[in-house]
């Protein structure tokens, strides 16, 4: 633990709250976890996908002929040898301009190419020296089409379609109040245009998996995923029954919301099922840079109107994002981009329009802040602009504007949980003291901080719901199983520990089974922040059904009222009477009381949503926090060392404070690389980073210790109060840092990564405005 | 594609010697991964970058996704899993990384290990956190933040002396 965390009004806890090194941790470290790509079966096969070296193009020729005659190339298969090679994706809401659009894509693409990467053959051979050969051999001729290259060019008029039809692929609106009378009656108005890059998760652990067929014909997957349910889509391509295709998620490699679509799923599937032998694909670096869905590229235009105590007046948003090549989640990620547009502020006039398109580009989906993120660059530089056009302190406008339980968002939702915002500023503000001073006489350091709001749960239209089971064995332990896949967060951990807390039996003796789509009750994704919310209640409520049940049945043999009753520690313990754990167990058995139980936790609900976004709830639920930075700017060159860094967010109840350390500490770092190193160059569709040597993530000197500072409002959704804190975490990074680099020099960078040459222009620009 | 042969490698892994014969083109990352299951080390870029792969070959650190395993023959390979206990349980500096909550996914982890590992037994003097972190630079991670495992770090670094 590096930071601290304040609470408020906790219950009494003995597992549940406590900073304890997790079980999974001890097996990662001693070396034996066995990730997805580290288990092989005799008779395994390998399998890879040839991929398209051009980003828009027909295909007049594929010729898997001379790949086929390899010596070890068991099968190269074409669109044509897949049973139902179309993935469509539902795009909601379209209901006016573009209609109710089914986007679609194929596993293999037969007549046309759309992006750098696409998959056109997959190959599957004895060994991996022959994959390689092989796949040199696959002949494709393409005959190239125009390339769109940004979506303002998709969306001009007359613009080459990507798809037919057109390339808006979805559109947002959010209408409040009287917008052009609130800028009139304005004291001031500020403005101005942001961009953020695509982003690549870049998770160590590159995209991998085996398969097999079992026994009784189910084709079993155990692959690196969030999203064990995509067992289903796989069934979709075979054209096989659901109940016969299993994935099990080992621990996976770290996801971020990269392995939340399928990645080696419908490959390995495919190769399984027409050779019938164990198969496994491992993606090389290469291939997850260049294949797998990025972070969108946003462009936001913010015109914010404030009064003369810095009191937030309205606000006219519009977004443009890069869809890319293929649908995948965009339309989603937009949605998240216009409700989060306004921040964690009360804007009472609100006009928000935007728009994703399809291009030529790497496809882009799902990504840790899933286009709420990007967000927090417009709405904090703007509230720093507002404050300082009123020479006011930019954290009292934070604070006066802050949004409070009841009020209601832009989109219509009531807050219904405490919004500790301002207890967040202030938390980073108290622990950051004093500045610090230059290192040299070209040096100049600066200070900002950064707000943020982030839902936690899915879009509450999705219907979304988790179980999980809890037995006792008859020794006194506890087995829980849940389907949840665990990627690294610890998912599976907290659920033992919700388990534990509940039912008093020491962490040691519980087991947690995860991350199985056919053994486990399904859990859903481990996406959108909404696994402790989700299966976190699931287990709380079948923990509290398993405790109601044994102490009934000792309530029934004993006469004591069950409410008198308690599990303690290897016991049920009431007034007068306690009764040792195993005779208890003994005891069920003998009345015929269930000795297990399965929880299922629905998510809230609401209605779906139409192109209009107005009314009701939209989200579960948000998590507010605030980030403050010291940086450093090397005048000369425009270097930027971050100094200082502070991380405060409200999570309602910490289950495991290291864990939530983690998340916030992890996060944040994530999101200071793409506030200062990181991005997917992309040139006339051709993706510029074909390895790690380019594309950039943060390594241990390029950041400081992050400082975290964990607050309890004990008024989250999850189990003991909780609220998800897996995302929110990564959006002030990206605001704080342009921030405090204006702080420095005195112009704000508004395009993302600021790398040295932007600073430089900032402080160009500074001097041009002082001259 | 040129002519690929077999070629007869033995290394010790973790204390144990090991002799098998594979390609002579496989790098040490594959001959110990996909030829003596030996899956503790990690693919994770496949150029030298990342760190995910790295062991220790005759006591020095290196990203064995970019060593052959024919330079080496005749090497004493250590992993992740050779700095355990030889009852199995963690050994200090995993401890130390185990209790700092140093690992998240932990595929970057048994590279991390190996790095720290050679790092605390080199250092002619208490690291400071800076150097620890300049140390580091060659593994990444994404899921931590590289706070908790320089906590690690420091912590095993005291606990020793």
């Amino acid at each position: 633990m590096n930071g601290e965390v304040r609470t408020s009004k906790l219950e009494e806890l003995r597992v549940v709250h406590q900073g304890l090194a997790r079980p999974d941790q001890a097996e990662k470290i001693a070396g034996t976890t066995r990730y997805a790509g580290d288990l092989s079966y005799a008779g395994m096969l390998h399998a890879r996908v040839v991929r398209s070296q051009v980003p828009s193009a027909r295909l007049t020729r594929r010729d898997a002929s001379a790949a086929r005659a390899v010596p070890g190339v068991v099968a190269v298969l074409l669109g044509e040898d897949v049973p139902n090679n179309d993935i469509r994706v539902d795009v909601p809401g379209q209901t006016v301009a573009v209609g109710a659009l089914k986007a679609t894509m194929q596993v293999l693409a037969t007549e046309r190419v759309r992006f750098h990467g696409e998959p056109i053959a997959l190959v599957i051979a004895e060994t991996e020296d022959a994959l390689a050969i092989a796949c040199e051999l696959v002949e494709v001729e393409y005959d190239d089409l125009p390339v769109i290259s940004d979506p303002t060019e998709a969306l001009a008029d007359g613009a080459f379609e990507v798809h037919d039809g057109g390339n808006l692929l979805a559109e947002w609106r959010i209408d409040r109040g009287d917008v052009d009378a609130a800028f009139a009656s304005a004291h001031v108005i500020v403005e101005d245009e942001y961009r953020t890059q695509f982003v690549d998760h870049a998770y160590l652990e590159p995209e991998a998996g085996v398969g097999w067929l079992d026994d009784d014909g189910v084709l079993t997957l155990r692959v690196a995923t969030q999203v064990v349910e995509h067992y289903r889509d796989v069934a979709k391509i075979l054209g096989v029954p659901d109940s016969k295709v299993r994935v099990v998620a080992p621990y996976v490699g770290g996801g971020f919301g990269g392995k939340e679509d399928m990645t080696v799923e419908p490959y390995v599937a495919l190769a399984v099922w027409h050779t019938r032998r164990p198969v496994r694909m491992q993606w090389t670096r290469n291939e997850s840079l260049l294949a797998r869905a990025k972070r969108h590229r946003n462009v936001m235009r913010y015109r914010t109107a404030a009064a003369a105590d810095g009191t937030l007046l309205a606000q006219d948003v519009e977004i443009t994002s890069d869809a890319g090549a293929y649908a995948y989640l965009s339309a989603l990620v937009l949605l998240y981009s216009t409700v989060h547009a306004c921040g964690p502020y009360r804007v009472p006039n609100v006009r928000i329009r935007s728009k994703t398109a399809y291009t030529n580009n790497p496809p882009t989906s799902a990504f840790r802040g899933f286009g709420g993120m990007q967000m927090v660059l417009g709405y904090e530089s703007q509230i720093d602009d507002v404050a300082r056009a009123l020479g006011l302190d930019g954290a009292e406008v934070r604070k006066t504007n802050a949004l409070a339980k009841g009020d209601r968002l832009p989109v219509g939702q009531e807050l219904i949980t405490e919004v500790w915002l301002p207890q967040t500023i202030d938390a980073v503000r108290e622990r950051a003291g004093e500045m610090p001073s230059p290192s040299g006489p070209r040096k100049a350091v600066g200070r900002a901080i950064a707000s943020n709001m982030q839902s936690y749960g899915r879009l509450v239209w999705l219907n979304d719901s988790a179980a999980a089971w809890i037995g006792f064995q008859m020794d006194g332990s506890l087995t829980v199983r849940c389907a949840v896949p665990d990627i690294g967060g610890g998912q599976a951990a907290s659920l033992g520990q919700i388990a534990s807390e509940v039912l008093a039996v020491d962490l040691s003796r519980v087991s947690v089974h995860f991350g199985d789509s056919a053994l486990n009750p399904l859990a859903g994704t481990t996406t959108a922040t909404r696994q402790l919310l989700m299966s976190g209640n699931a287990a709380y409520e079948a923990a509290v059904m398993l405790r109601d049940q044994l102490l009934g049945a000792v309530a029934a043999e004993t006469g004591h009222p069950a409410d008198s009753l308690r599990m303690e520690p290897g016991e049920v313990v009431g007034p007068e009477t306690s009764m040792p754990l195993l005779q208890v167990l003994q005891l069920c058995r003998r009345t015929n009381v269930p000795i297990e139980a399965l929880g299922t936790f629905f998510g809230p609900k609401g209605t779906e949503v139409t192109r209009d976004l107005e009314g009701d709830r939209i989200f579960p639920d948000f998590t507010f926090g605030t980030h403050l930075a010291d940086v450093e700017v090397d005048l000369d060159t425009g270097e930027v060392r971050v100094l200082r860094y502070i991380a405060a967010h409200d999570v309602g109840r910490a289950i495991n404070p290291m864990s939530v350390e983690g998340q916030i500490a992890g996060a944040a770092v994530q999101g200071l690389g793409q506030a200062l190193l990181e991005d997917v160059v992309v040139t006339e569709g051709v993706n510029m980073v074909p390895g790690l040597f380019q594309y950039l993530i943060p390594t241990a000197t390029d950041v400081p210790d992050i400082e975290s500072v964990i607050l309890e409002s004990g008024e989250g959704l999850g189990p003991f109060g909780a609220r998800g804190i897996g995302e929110p975490p990564i959006g002030p990074p990206i605001a704080v840092i342009p921030a405090a680099i204006a702080d420095a020099v005195g112009a704000r960078p508004t395009v993302l990564p600021v790398t040295p040459e932007r600073v430089l222009s900032c402080i160009a620009e500074a001097r041009a405005q002082e001259g | 594609m040129g002519e690929r042969h077999d070629l007869t490698v033995t290394l010790t892994v973790n204390g144990k010697p090991v002799t098998k014969t594979a390609g002579a083109h496989l790098s040490l990352l594959r001959w110990l991964r996909d030829v003596a299951d030996v899956t503790d080390p990690k693919y994770g870029c496949g150029e030298g970058v990342c760190g995910a792969c790295t062991v220790l070959v005759d006591g020095e650190p290196a990203s064995s996704c970019i060593v052959l395993a024919a330079q080496v023959d005749g090497a004493s390979v250590t992993t992740a899993a050779g700095l355990c206990e030889p009852d199995g349980s963690l050994g200090p500096l995993q401890r130390s990384f185990h209790e700092q909550h140093a690992a998240q996914c932990g595929f970057c982890t048994p590279g991390m290990l190996m790095c720290a590992h050679a790092m605390l037994r080199d250092a002619d003097h208490p690291l400071t956190r800076d150097e620890i972190r300049e140390g580091l630079h060659g593994n990444l991670c994404r899921c931590t933040g590289y706070t908790d495992i320089v906590d690690a770090i420091e912590d095993a670094q005291g606990a020793a002396r």
